[in-house]
C-alpha cells in the first residue's frame, strides 16, 4: 500500500513536471530579427535579455526596442529568460560568445544576474539594465520608470482635483521597497506645496487589494471626512474603493498607480479618477537608444528615467 | 468549614481558569487601552469592522486549531485559499451556476487538504514539509491558472457571502460564527473531537487504544483545506475579485491566532474559544494600528511587541 502510494505520488509529480515544462515557448530560441548574414562594415548588434515574454508589459517593451533598433539600423537579438535565473545566465553566455556589442538585460533577480554581468564585464561587453536593476557588476546605465515623477504626477492631479484643499489619505506600499519609497516621496514633495491639503492618514496596505480594503475600512471609521486618496498601486486603491462603496461614503477622489486592466476599467466607470501608467515601449526605445549612443562614443547618464503617463477618463485606452 | 480537599480544588480551578481565559484578560486590556486612545474604537461600525476583518482569519484558524491539536501544522492554507478562489471565480465567469461553482471550490480545497493528510498519515512525511510543498505547488498553480491576473466582476449572488449582510450583521461574521460553533461542537461533543485531542496528546496511546489515527489526520487536514476554500470565497466576495496572490502570509496569522489563544504547538492541549479570542486580538491590533495612524515602518514592531506582551501577561498571571 505504502509503496504503491509512493509510486503513484511520484508519477503524479513527474507528470506535473512534464506538463509544466512542455507548453509555452520551445526553449530559449533567440529571435533574431534583422537577419544580416553578411556583416558588412561594422553593424552594431545588441542583445536584449528579458526576464519573461509571458507578460504583456515586456512584450510591449520588446516591441519598442525592436522599432528603435530598426530605425537606427542596428540588429537586435531578443532572448526570453522565462523568469528563470539559470536560463538567463545561459542566455547572457550565448550573447557573450556571439560577441554582441552591448547587452541590455532586464534581470529576473537583482542578485542572481550579478555573475553573468561580471562575465560580460570580463569580455569587455558593456551592460545596461532595464526596469529592474542589478546589485553588482559594472552597469553603464540603468533605464527604468521614474517613480518619483509618477508620484508627483499623481499628487499634482489630486491637488488640482481638490482645488488645493481637503483631507487626503495615502495608502503606502510594502515598507522598504523602492517603488513605495519613490512613489511616496514624489507625492509628498508635491503635497508640501499645498498647505491647505492635510494628509490625515498614512498607512501601509502592502500593495495588496484585501489589505487595501480592510485598512481603508479602518481609516474610514477613524476619519469622518476624507476628500482624496492616493495609493502606491492600483490593487490597494481598488480595495479602498470597495470599502468606500460598502460604507456608502461618496465624493472621494481616488488616484492609483500602474494602470492595470481592472484599474483602467474603474477609470472608465468613473470609480477611479486617475492612475499612473508606465510606458514599456518607451522604456525599450530608450534602452536601445542609450546603448547605441554609448557605442558611438557619446557619454550617457548612469540613470535614464522613463517618463510616465497619467490615465484619466479623457484618455483611457 | 472548608475542607483541605476543597481548597486544593479551588486553587486548581483558578489555575485552569487563567490558563484557559488569561488571554481574555489581555484582550480586554488591549481593548481598554485602544478605547482610551481613540474615541472611534468603541463605535458600532468599528466593532463590526473588527469582527468582519477577523472573520477570514477566524475561519482558517478553526481548521488550524484542529490540525495543531493533533501536533501537526498546515502551512498551505493561504495558497489553497488563492487556488480555490481563482478556480471558483473562473468557473463563475465561464457561466457555471453559483452553488455548483462554490461546491467545486470547496471540494477542491478539501481534496488538497486531504492530499497533505495522506502525505502525513500514510507516508509519515512531517506536516511542516508536506504542507510547505503543497503551499508552493498551490501558489504556483494559482499563478499559472490566471497568468498572474486577478479575476474581477463576479455574480452578485456569489458576492453576497462576503459583501452581503443579514439585518445589521455582515455575512462574513455570520459564517465565521457558524464555523466556530460547528468546530466547538465537533471538538467538545463528538468522539472525533476526543480522538483529535488524544492523538495530539499521545499518538502511540491513541493508536494502541484502537483509534484509527490515519482517518483522524486525514479529517483535520481535509477540514483545514475546506475552511481555507470557504475563507477564500468570503474574501473573494468582499473584494468582488479573485486574486492569485490572495492569502499571502495567512498561514502565519492563523497560527498566531491559535498559539496566542493558548493552544500548544505540541498538540493535545487548547481550545477553539482561545483561538477565537486570539483571532480577535490580532484583528483589534490591526484595527488599532490603523485608527492611531501608526507609521508603516513601526507597524511590525508594535504588532510583535503587543502580541508578546499579551502572552507574557497571561503567562505571568498563570
Amino acid at each position: 500500500m505504502k509503496k504503491f502510494l509512493i509510486l503513484a505520488l511520484s508519477l503524479v509529480l513527474i507528470g506535473g513536471l512534464l506538463a509544466s515544462c512542455a507548453p509555452s515557448q520551445p526553449s530559449p530560441s533567440p529571435t533574431t530579427t534583422s537577419p544580416s548574414p553578411t556583416p558588412t562594415a561594422k553593424k552594431i548588434t545588441l542583445g536584449l535579455v528579458l526576464s519573461t515574454l509571458n507578460n504583456p508589459f515586456f512584450v510591449t517593451l520588446r516591441d519598442g526596442a525592436q522599432a528603435e533598433a530598426n530605425k537606427l539600423g542596428v540588429s537586435l537579438i531578443v532572448m526570453d529568460s522565462q523568469n528563470d535565473s539559470a536560463k538567463e545566465a545561459s542566455n547572457i553566455e550565448d550573447l557573450i560568445s556571439r560577441k554582441v556589442d552591448a547587452i541590455l538585460v532586464n534581470p529576473t533577480d537583482a542578485d542572481a544576474v550579478v555573475p553573468s554581468i561580471k562575465k560580460a564585464n570580463d569580455a569587455k561587453i558593456p551592460v545596461f539594465t532595464i526596469d529592474r536593476g542589478a546589485n553588482g557588476g559594472v552597469i553603464v546605465s540603468h533605464i527604468a520608470s521614474d517613480n518619483v515623477a509618477g508620484g508627483k504626477m499623481a499628487g499634482e492631479y489630486l491637488a488640482k482635483a481638490l482645488n488645493g484643499k481637503g483631507k487626503v489619505v495615502e495608502l503606502e506600499g510594502i515598507a522598504g521597497t523602492s517603488a513605495a519609497r519613490d512613489r511616496g516621496q514624489g507625492f509628498n514633495e508635491v503635497m508640501k506645496n499645498y498647505p491647505d491639503i492635510q494628509i490625515v492618514a498614512r498607512q501601509t496596505a502592502d500593495f495588496d487589494r484585501a489589505k487595501g480594503l480592510s485598512v481603508f475600512e479602518n481609516i474610514l471609521t477613524a476619519q469622518p471626512e476624507i476628500n482624496g486618496v492616493f495609493a502606491h498601486n492600483d490593487e490597494m486603491v481598488l480595495g479602498a474603493i470597495q470599502a468606500a462603496e460598502a460604507a456608502g461614503r461618496t465624493g472621494i477622489i481616488f488616484v492609483g498607480f500602474d494602470a492595470i486592466d481592472d484599474a483602467i476599467k474603474a477609470v472608465k466607470d468613473g470609480k477611479l479618477a486617475a492612475t499612473v501608467q508606465q510606458q514599456p515601449a518607451l522604456m525599450g526605445q530608450l534602452g536601445v537608444q542609450t546603448a547605441v549612443d554609448y557605442l558611438n562614443g557619446k557619454t550617457v547618464e548612469k540613470y535614464i528615467p522613463v517618463p510616465l503617463k497619467l490615465i484619466t477618463k479623457e484618455n483611457a485606452p | 468549614m472548608i475542607s483541605e480537599e476543597a481548597l486544593r480544588l479551588r486553587r486548581v480551578n483558578w489555575r485552569i481558569f487563567f490558563r484557559r481565559y488569561g488571554i481574555v484578560i489581555s484582550f480586554l486590556l488591549l481593548c481598554l487601552v485602544l478605547s482610551l486612545l481613540s474615541d472611534r474604537f468603541l463605535t458600532w461600525t468599528n466593532i463590526l469592522n473588527v469582527l468582519r476583518q477577523s472573520s477570514i482569519n477566524g475561519i482558517i484558524a478553526v481548521g488550524m486549531t484542529m490540525v495543531i491539536l493533533t501536533a501537526g501544522i498546515d502551512l498551505s492554507v493561504g495558497a489553497i485559499l488563492a487556488l480555490t478562489c481563482v478556480v471558483t471565480a473562473d468557473l463563475l465567469q465561464k457561466g457555471l451556476p453559483v452553488p455548483l461553482a462554490m461546491l467545486t471550490g470547496l471540494a477542491l480545497g478539501a481534496a488538497l487538504g486531504m492530499f497533505s493528510g495522506l502525505l502525513v498519515s500514510r507516508l509519515h512525511i512531517p506536516p511542516f514539509i508536506a504542507t510547505l510543498g503543497l503551499m508552493t505547488v498551490s501558489r504556483g498553480l494559482a499563478l499559472t491558472y490566471t497568468q498572474g491576473r486577478p479575476i474581477t466582476a463576479l455574480p452578485a449572488s456569489f458576492d453576497f457571502l462576503g459583501a452581503g449582510s443579514i439585518g445589521p450583521i455582515p455575512m462574513p461574521i455570520i459564517v465565521a460564527g457558524l464555523i466556530f460553533l460547528i468546530g466547538y461542537f465537533i471538538l467538545a461533543r463528538t468522539n472525533l473531537g476526543f480522538y483529535i485531542y488524544a492523538l495530539g496528546d499521545n499518538p502511540m496511546a491513541a493508536r494502541l487504544s484502537g483509534i484509527s489515527v490515519n482517518k483522524v489526520i486525514l479529517f483535520v487536514y481535509a477540514l483545514s483545506g475546506f475552511l481555507s476554500a470557504l475563507a477564500g470565497m468570503v474574501l473573494t466576495g468582499r473584494l468582488d475579485s479573485a486574486q492569485p496572490t490572495a492569502g499571502y502570509g495567512y498561514e502565519f496569522d492563523a497560527i498566531a491566532a491559535v498559539v496566542v489563544g493558548g493552544t500548544s504547538l505540541a498538540g493535545g492541549e487548547g481550545s477553539l474559544f482561545g483561538t477565537l479570542v486570539g483571532a480577535l486580538l490580532i484583528g483589534v491590533l490591526n484595527n488599532g494600528l490603523n485608527l492611531l495612524n501608526v507609521s508603516a515602518l513601526w507597524e511590525g514592531v508594535v504588532k510583535g511587541a503587543v502580541i508578546a506582551l499579551a502572552l507574557l501577561l497571561y503567562r505571568a498571571v498563570k
